[in-house]
């Protein structure tokens, strides 16, 4: 699998809006800076990617951590990212959290359903009811992320 | 903390792990780093979220540290010079150069070659 170059980058769309969030209303920005910050944005997730990752192999470890990362920012001098980075990872792990315990407590509860039902319908019924399922499960996700 | 009220804490953890980038572009960047053979999803998620900051961290700072007052406009050239002039965006100065002119770069060539031949 040949990587090229355009694989390496970031989705402009996303960089853009990134880019206007930050800077004050009414801040135009040439099409030449987005193009630029993409490309810094991609040295920096590789400098990054390289720091943390010394400090695994320090440690004589294979798998890259998130203490790996936040020693990398500290390393490079970001050090202003620490808290927010720290912030937004417990939310993501409370999230995570949160899905897994509601989709297992899905599970079983459609567990319980279909026991019973398996006993009173066929086969066909059983796989429409996999369908529904599945549509309810993908309403309930955007609640939560919502 | 406790003092906050369901919804709050709701949307503030939204908005925490919210990240806009795509998570599995950065991990394919991180791959290409050599000697990187496993990624935790957490150093992961923190790497995105970082990157993110980091474009922030950038375009603002460039564009108080350039001429924006008077243009409104963030510019290539204010990116190149504050890649040089901060200390913490100087791994940036091989892909974000400073321009300059065609005649000027022959200029100073010229100038160089009449230093060798004074030496």
């Amino acid at each position: 699998m040949a990587e090229r170059p355009e694989d390496l980058n970031l989705p402009n769309a996303v960089i853009t809006r990134i880019i206007k969030e930050a800077l004050p209303d009414g801040v135009n920005v040439s099409k030449e800076a987005r193009k630029a910050i993409s490309q810094a944005a991609s040295i920096f997730v590789l400098y990054a990617t390289s720091c943390a990752n010394n400090f695994a192999m320090k440690a004589k470890r294979k798998t890259l951590n998130a203490g790996d990362v936040m020693s990398a920012m500290e390393e490079m001098e970001f050090e202003r990212f620490l808290q927010p980075l720290r912030q937004a990872l417990e939310a993501y792990k409370k999230g995570q959290k949160g899905k897994k315990e509601a989709s297992e407590q899905k599970r079983k509860e459609k567990k319980n359903i279909t026991d019973e039902n398996d006993k009173s319908r066929d086969e066909e019924e059983d796989e429409h009811m996999d369908d529904e399922q599945e549509g309810e499960n993908e309403g309930e996700e955007e609640d939560v992320e919502n | 903390m406790s003092g906050k009220n369901m919804e709050e804490k709701v949307e503030q953890a939204t908005n925490s792990k919210n990240i806009s980038l795509p998570v599995s572009r950065v991990r394919l960047i991180m791959k290409s780093s050599p000697d990187v053979s496993c990624i935790n999803q957490d150093a992961l998620f923190l790497t995105t979220k970082a990157t993110e900051l980091f474009v922030q961290h950038l375009a603002l700072s460039s564009y108080k540290n350039g001429s924006g007052k008077e243009t409104n406009t963030l510019s290539y050239s204010d990116l190149a010079n504050v890649a040089e002039e901060t200390e913490t965006f100087q791994f940036l100065t091989d892909i974000l150069p400073k321009k300059i002119l065609a005649r000027d770069y022959l200029k100073s060539l010229e100038e160089m070659e009449k230093d060798d031949e004074n030496l």
